[in-house]
């Protein structure tokens, strides 16, 4: 794509929520039960220029999706704002939506559900012309053909329904529609994650034409990195709400900031023969719920760099180790019932007898952490072990926060601004407080 | 030394449509050696989890196998079923599809295990993943604690069947034995559940997707078998999680020396897993060999497609080299007799229109690819005309009669998360 892009932003997003609520039945709230936010878009800003293909990355449940389709507003935001060519999307009414609706479009992921069954393809492309009361019958009629030939199928297909065709066929008639209108912007909600690899090869091609011909400014929605990569100018990094990270496709690509980009990069397989030997760090565990984010920086639970505090002499691994272990003691994640031998401790009332604590703290310390720890951090773990088999959880964990709390957890890192933000402490101020601490590469 | 495990030959797999007849799988022969991990890679329709399922035994009607081999190394089981079924038996391997179906399901799990993309079906949602486990190791148990007689293995499965309807029944059922019950907790730990005591408890519900892909390798994992083939295991996951389940099923080959047939549309999985490699297309396998073979040296065309059509990670921005046109629909009475990828393919010469068989690549012999490229180099002069293909009539190409697609096998990718799933009206 070319790089010679006007820098005026068409879309300004600036601080999007949106949040679902989940027990907000009438039967919930007769029970007395609190609603339950589910954040899946937590204050996301982002510009996206004329001309340009921004891209959104992120995995499942990241909210890369409900930001599509908040900013076409096909969903209602909870707060937060949205500029196309300089108007406040969600204030527009009357005719004024009905530009927007004509200069914004949509491509959906799966071409099998987005197209209506019973409308041949011909009324399929042809409908958002007669919704917008454009042209003639006849100009219409023509306006299909050109579209479908454009998109690669044939004008006399017109009178075929969806099923008549592959998958492939199905997203270029979704082109065609998304096309009719001669929109400026178009949002692509994984439009080839449906197709086989050629197919969808074949389709991103045909949107790289389309976008030069006529001028289009697209906002890429993928979990693809590969597509992603190929397709975009610039890429924001989603996790769990929030974007992590954004900057320039290269840049992104060839130096990733923040550890999240960075273990994602690390994880896709590359269909090369050398990938065997490729040396990559894996990252552990899952994605938190939205539900319950944790605090401070959000990839704290999995992040491999997260920062320790300053006078802990320990080493990277083990830190997050312990860190691991501190929270499955907040969650209450550990059983108790079942350390050690079938029966080898009393634990009727939730508690070990006294002269059983310190085999009982040995079992679990040896089933939850594999490492051994300097003297100084075992003794600290034995103690706060040893609270837990007095039933005392939160003594707990208080013990093991103030030893070793870390700064991602107190404060959730900004983006901040530039060419290349990451939201993460080992590029903010927190990173000048911490020297020592590089970067992985 | 290695030695042949598995010798496919000659299946053909076939449903029996309304469409008519559908040639899934025709006359592909596939060799696998003890401790390897064969990948098979292809799109949609290219037969890959018919290949699979046919192997299995999975194969339910319309479909059926209506011809071929399928050849298991065991010499304990070659002496076993023996004196029942001679003609099934050749040295130490045995033809399963000579067998009868109680004595082939008897080989599920202890021989063979699946793992799928969706693990959820693997599991019943009324009982603890542990349990689950339990059951599976007990299954096993009970069937290597007796003599190798087609009768016991036969009442083993049949035992099995009933104590799981029972525990159907009975949801609260408790552990069979807590051997079992502590092997199920070690073989947690072994697919790298954390805090598999805790979780063994737990029910499916309450696992996230990679933990359940985890837990359903476990139980395909507790009964030892020889062979585990995985159809599309990580194409459901997110990427980061996808690659915490290809390091396990890496670590746990090379621990238990276990064979590995892969299925997967996604070259980069083949890459980071595979000794050996088929590309399949319209049913058969149109080249195999090693890794290097098929990636870096390949001869036929639909391979270079394929791999050009993949968007490069690392590379620059050049403009992606897609194959044109669409896959063969595989109904019998539309198939002709010439090389299936004759319509699509840039280089189809008259030649490719006589059913290429398979030619050796090199000179070492374990290349093979099936297209006339291997015999002679392209000729301009023989080329086909551009509208060669053009009356007939390729339009609705891949929808017909998938069998594939009912696994879903290439409906990627995006596990929706109710948040991912929300809203989303029309235009
Ligand atoms: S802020 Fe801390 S936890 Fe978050 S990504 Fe940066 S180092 Fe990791
Ligand atoms: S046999 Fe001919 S048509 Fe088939 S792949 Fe080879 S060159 Fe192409």
């Amino acid at each position: 794509m070319s790089t010679d892009r006007s820098e005026r932003p068409l879309v300004r997003v600036d601080d999007l929520q949106k949040y679902f609520w989940e027990q907000d039945s009438i039967l919930d709230r007769l029970l007395g039960d609190e609603p339950v936010p589910v954040r899946a878009v937590d204050g996301v800003s982002f510009e996206i220029r004329e001309g340009e293909t921004l891209g959104l990355v992120g995995e499942s449940g990241c909210g890369k999706s409900t930001t599509g389709e908040t900013l076409l507003r096909l969903q209602e935001p909870t707060d937060g704002q949205v500029e196309f060519d300089g108007d406040n999307v969600y204030d527009l009414s009357g005719s004024e939506l009905t530009d927007f609706r004509r200069e914004a479009q949509v491509v959906f992921q799966d071409p099998f559900s987005s197209l209506d069954p019973r409308m041949t393809v011909g009324e399929t492309v042809q409908q958002p012309l007669d919704v917008h009361e454009i042209g003639t019958d006849d100009e219409r009629r023509e306006r299909v053909r050109d579209l479908l030939e454009r998109v690669g199928l044939s004008a006399d297909q017109l009178d075929r329904y969806p099923h008549e065709f592959s998958g492939g066929q199905r997203q270029r008639i979704g082109i065609a529609r998304a096309l009719a209108l001669e929109p400026e912007f178009i949002v692509l909600d994984e439009p080839t994650s449906a197709l086989d690899v050629s197919v969808q090869a074949q389709v991103l091609n045909l949107l790289d034409d389309l976008q030069a011909e006529f001028d289009l400014t697209y906002l890429l929605i993928s979990h693809d990195l590969s597509v992603i990569r190929h397709v975009c100018d610039r890429v924001a990094v989603m996790y769990l709400g929030e974007i992590v990270e954004i900057g320039p496709v290269q840049e992104l690509f060839d130096d990733p900031k923040h550890p999240y980009t960075q273990a994602l990069l690390e994880s896709v397989p590359r269909a090369s023969t050398d990938e065997r030997d490729r040396d990559r760090e894996t990252l552990a565990g899952d994605v938190p719920s939205p539900r319950d984010p944790p605090s401070g920086c959000r990839f704290r639970t999995r992040c491999p760099q997260v920062i320790s505090p300053e006078e802990l002499e320990i080493d990277q691994e083990t830190y997050r180790e312990l860190m691991t272990l501190r929270e499955r003691v907040e969650r209450r994640d550990i059983s108790l019932e079942t350390v050690g031998d079938e029966d080898q401790f009393d634990l009727d009332d939730g508690t070990v007898p006294d002269e059983d604590v310190p085999a009982f703290v040995e079992a679990l310390r040896n089933r939850l952490l594999d490492t051994d720890l300097p003297a100084a951090h075992e003794e600290i773990v034995e103690r706060a072990l040893a609270e837990l088999a007095r039933g005392n959880w939160d003594e707990a964990a208080a013990q093991l926060r103030e030893e070793y709390e870390s700064v991602c957890e107190r404060q959730n890192p900004d983006l901040g601004n530039g060419g290349h933000p990451a939201a993460c402490h080992l590029y903010g101020e927190a990173a000048d407080r911490h020297e020592g601490t590089e970067p992985l590469q | 030394m290695t030695e042949d495990i598995l010798q496919v030959r000659g299946l053909s797999t076939r449903f029996f449509t309304q469409e008519g007849q559908v040639n899934a799988v025709s006359d592909l022969d596939l060799t696998i050696e003890r401790g390897e991990v064969f990948g098979i890679v292809g799109e949609s329709g290219s037969g890959k989890s018919v290949t699979a399922r046919s192997i299995m035994d999975l194969i339910e009607p319309p479909g059926e196998i209506t011809e071929g081999e399928i050849r298991y190394r065991n010499a304990d089981f070659a002496e076993t079923v023996g004196d029942d079924h001679p003609g099934a038996v050749d040295g130490e391997f045995v033809n399963l599809l000579e067998l009868p179906p109680a004595i082939r399901q008897s080989l599920r799990g202890t021989s063979f295990s699946m793992i799928f993309q969706d693990p959820e079906s693997s599991f019943n949602p009324t009982l603890t993943v542990g349990e689950q486990l339990a059951e599976a190791v007990e299954v096993q148990r009970r069937a290597s604690a007796r003599p190798r007689s087609t009768r016991a293995r036969t009442e083993s499965e049949e035992y099995s069947l009933g104590s799981l309807m029972l525990s159907t029944v009975l949801p609260s059922k408790k552990y069979v034995s807590d051997e079992s019950r502590e092997r199920a907790i070690e073989l947690l730990e072994l697919v790298g559940i954390p805090d598999p005591v805790e979780r063994a408890d737990e029910y499916p519900h309450e696992y996230s997707g990679g933990m359940l892909q985890r837990a359903m390798i476990a139980q395909a994992l507790a009964g030892e078998p020889d062979i585990l083939v995985a159809d599309e295991p990580t194409t459901a996951l997110d990427v980061t999680i996808q690659a915490q389940v290809l390091d396990l099923l890496d670590d746990l080959q090379k621990e238990t020396g276990m064979t590995i047939l892969l299925i997967t549309h996604n070259l980069g999985v083949i890459a980071r897993m595979c000794d050996r490699v088929g590309v399949m297309y319209a049913g058969e396998i149109v080249e195999r060999g090693s890794l290097t073979d098929t990636f870096d040296e390949h001869v036929h065309p639909y391979t270079e497609g394929l791999l050009g059509s993949v968007p490069d990670l690392e590379g620059a921005n050049r403009r992606l080299q897609p194959i044109p046109g669409n896959v063969p629909t595989l109904l019998d009475h539309e198939m002709e007799d010439r090389c299936h990828f004759a319509d699509r393919c840039p280089k189809a010469m008259e030649d490719c229109l006589d059913h290429p068989p398979e030619f050796d690549a090199d000179e070492r012999g374990d290349h093979e690819v099936r297209c006339v490229l291997a015999e002679r180099d392209y000729d301009e002069g023989r080329a086909l005309p551009p509208d060669y293909f053009d009356e007939t009539e390729r339009t609705a190409a891949d929808k017909h009669a998938d069998p594939d697609r009912t696994e879903e096998d290439v409906q990627p990718e995006r596990t929706q998360s109710p948040v991912e799933d929300s809203g989303g009206g029309g235009l």
